[in-house]
């Protein structure tokens, strides 16, 4: 049993072999339909997510487990309950691991303090989505083979991006370059220790880059002051055509939805050839798979 | 009733009356009455306390604790505040008004003092509020709370953000010549934020707290202090900006004091490690910059007094997740040792490190106590300055553990503590059994 609270603390010797694992589970490898059979991995979500709750769902159901679905609404939480007694109460019904997003950056680290079952953490405030991470990672290096000398552009709102803290620190892992890219109110402090290049300027970091990131910006960014305007945000750093000129021929774009469109990515863009907004999502459930093998059996 | 005590041979630390050396210290009637480099005779009746190898100095005196009654006995009342204190060697609290009724009349100021007499454990000087229920909205009734026994006055707990507001508080408080006391946090920049903005922030994905929030604030009340000649306490200063700003209206005359916290001259932000909600006050822990930028101070004397910000939470306010977690840690059992880190790594003189405790908050606020010249008060903690010991929260008088130093190891303990020339802790003991 084994824990994956973040990227932070993974080697980079455990991260090849977790993803050389999700190879063995994309669709029309040998059947491991029985890595977890009889056992049963519950999914708390306390903040809404489709593709996440979804790909974890089906990763767990392919290992044969049984899928405890717990949504915050509707549940104890709402009756004032904590996250810990949640927490153990799911743990005491036996389940092998417990996958969980939540608001809060920590509330992973918190619970998997008190459990014994193993803890996945699917998204924790603005600070780590591991699985996220290595789906991306995945997928890129399905495209290159090897991540050692590329280089990763991620660009949007830093400042939230709990999937900009994870693949920076996976990407870093396995050898790439990463450039952290958008307004100065969303770059947060000390990046540069975390081993990232930091920049304001898309158009000067796109020739240089193997790979684009787009990430989500959320609307309430802008009621918060941190921008003037979404309009403002995609003239200086949304992806779109002009841009994507600039961008080398084989560069790949990257998105961990939910996009918005025509703010930080395109249309043509998103839907393009150089896209791989798709096979982000299909690999999902094997790189999910491959985490639950790894953490929950 | 006529009590004397000779404290014999102890290293008597005085650093108001520039004292440092062996001494014998006689004390009578709740007063010093003399203190002798030569021996001493043993007065008849009278108890001697041989402090050889001990450091005899004026009972510490904290300007900053919370002792939570009326309103939130579980974490703390009166009493197990003062046995907290008086085991941590302080023989003199400074009670914060931020209780739940908050201490915004006179009414509030006597029941704590009735509390406190009941206790007969050490001196409780309330302070009270600036504003009515701390709410930064109208003026509390300061002249009762002088009269009724406040020693400052402080929305401790919360900024007053209406500047004209603060304005009117610091002319108020000039006919009475209190001090205020403010808590600097300018809560439009800190809005959100569960630690302080840095490196560690961004690594977690926690909001951060910049230190502006602090120093902007320290600037705007520099700046009404000047206009209106009144006296201001900064209370739990954290960061490098705020103390440049002190050091240079000190250096203009302005009648500004100040105070730092033990942890946030031993701990920074790092020590919020993975997501350790016994970490997380405010002001934030800082960065180490700030860190060394506030042990400076401390030692070159911008910053009169430590104080430990004792501020009592039960278990459940901090295992949640870490935004929830409500800021503070208790400190009155800890400061001691914590200082005399400070002592060991270089950073103090033993000196200093007793003033910091002593005769330092002692003026700041006006207080009685603080050194120990002939007919001062009989205040005095004994301190081993050898035994070496590990802070263990579940052995606290205080009725609340949060802290981050359990386990922690420590070089120098208080085994005796003496108010009014009355013995109230020895050797781990309090004097009054706890009534829960």
């Amino acid at each position: 049993m084994r824990h994956l609270l973040g990227i932070e603390g993974w080697r980079r010797d455990e991260l090849e072999s977790l993803l050389d694992r999700a190879q063995a589970h994309l669709p029309g490898k040998p059947d491991t339909t029985h890595v977890l059979r009889g056992r049963v991995v519950a999914n708390l979500f306390f903040e809404d997510s489709t593709r996440t709750r979804t790909s974890f769902h089906m990763a767990a159901k392919g290992l044969g487990a049984s899928v405890m679905n717990w949504t915050q609404t509707g549940s104890s939480v709402s009756k004032g309950e904590t996250l810990l007694d949640t927490a153990r109460n799911i743990e005491a019904t036996g389940v092998a691991a417990i996958v969980m997003r939540h608001k809060s950056s920590g509330a992973p680290h918190l619970v998997a303090k008190h459990v014994r079952c193993a803890v996945i953490n699917a998204g924790d405030g603005t600070h780590e989505h591991p699985s996220q991470a290595l789906l991306d990672a995945f997928t890129l290096r399905q495209r290159w083979g090897s991540l050692d000398g590329r280089t990763v552009v991620i660009v949007g709102d830093i400042l939230h991006s709990r999937v900009a803290r994870s693949n920076l620190l996976c990407l870093k892992a396995l050898g790439a370059r990463v450039v952290m890219c958008g307004p100065p109110t969303l770059i947060p402090p000390g990046l540069e220790a975390m081993g990232a290049e930091v920049t304001h300027n898309l158009d000067a970091a796109l020739p240089g880059a193997d790979a684009v990131m787009c990430l989500r910006l959320q609307t309430e960014r802008q009621s918060e002051n941190f921008l003037p305007s979404t309009r403002e945000f995609a003239r200086l750093f949304g992806l779109n055509a002009a841009r994507e000129e600039r961008m080398k021929p084989e560069a790949l774009v990257l998105h961990p939805g939910p996009i918005n469109r025509g703010v930080e990515i395109a249309p043509a863009v998103a839907d393009g050839a150089r896209s791989v907004i798709l096979e982000q999502v299909s690999n999902g459930v094997a790189v999910r798979r491959a985490i639950l093998e790894v953490c929950a059996s | 009733m006529s009590s004397t005590v000779l404290f014999r041979r102890g290293r008597v630390i005085d650093p108001r009356n520039g004292v440092d050396g062996v001494r014998d210290v006689l004390v009578r009637d709740g007063k010093v009455v003399e203190v002798s480099e030569a021996l001493l005779p043993v007065p008849s009746s009278a108890e001697v306390v041989d402090a050889t190898g001990k450091w005899v100095l004026p009972g510490f005196i904290d300007l900053h604790v919370h002792l939570r009654e009326p309103g939130e006995e579980g974490k703390e009342t009166v009493l197990t505040g003062c046995r907290a204190a008086v085991a941590g060697g302080f023989t003199a609290v400074v009670a914060m008004p931020n209780t739940k009724v908050v201490n915004d009349s006179g009414m509030v100021t006597e029941l704590v003092l009735s509390r406190a007499r009941a206790a007969n454990l050490c001196h409780v000087y309330p302070a009270g509020a600036i504003t009515k229920g701390l709410k930064g909205e109208e003026l509390a009734e300061m002249g009762e709370l002088v009269s009724a026994g406040c020693v400052a006055i402080t929305d401790d707990g919360r900024p007053v953000m209406n500047a004209a507001l603060m304005r009117r508080a610091l002319q108020y408080s000039t006919q009475f010549d209190v001090p205020i006391m403010v808590h600097e946090e300018d809560l439009t920049l800190s809005s959100g934020g569960a630690m302080h903005e840095g490196p560690t922030s961004t690594r977690l994905g926690l909001r951060g707290i910049p230190a502006s929030a602090e120093v902007a604030m320290v600037a705007r009340d520099l700046v009404l202090l000047e206009e209106t000649r009144a006296r201001l306490h900064l209370a739990h200063v954290s960061c490098e900006g705020s103390v440049r700003l002190i050091r240079e209206a000190k250096r203009r005359g302005l009648r500004v004091t100040s105070e730092v916290t033990p942890h946030h001259l031993i701990l920074d932000d790092r020590a919020v490690g993975d997501y350790d909600t016994h970490a997380k006050m405010a002001p934030p822990l800082r960065s180490d910059r700030d860190v060394e930028a506030l042990r400076e101070a401390v030692a070159d004397g911008t910053v009169e007094a430590i104080a430990t910000d004792h501020a009592p939470h039960g278990v459940l306010d901090k295992l949640v997740e870490f935004e929830k977690g409500i800021n503070g840690i208790v400190g009155l059992e800890t400061a001691l040792g914590l200082t005399l880190e400070l002592v060991h790594a270089g950073v103090l003189t033993a000196k200093r490190a007793v003033e910091l405790l002593t005769h330092g908050p002692a003026k700041a606020f006006g207080l009685p106590g603080g050194h120990l010249a002939p007919g001062a008060p009989a205040d005095v903690t004994v301190v081993d300055p050898q035994e070496e010991w590990t802070v263990d929260a579940h052995r606290f008088y205080s009725r609340s553990r949060n802290t981050p130093f359990h386990g922690r190891k420590q070089k120098g303990r208080v085994v005796q503590t003496w108010v009014g020339g009355r013995k109230v802790f020895e050797n781990g003991q309090v004097g009054q059994k706890e009534s829960r």
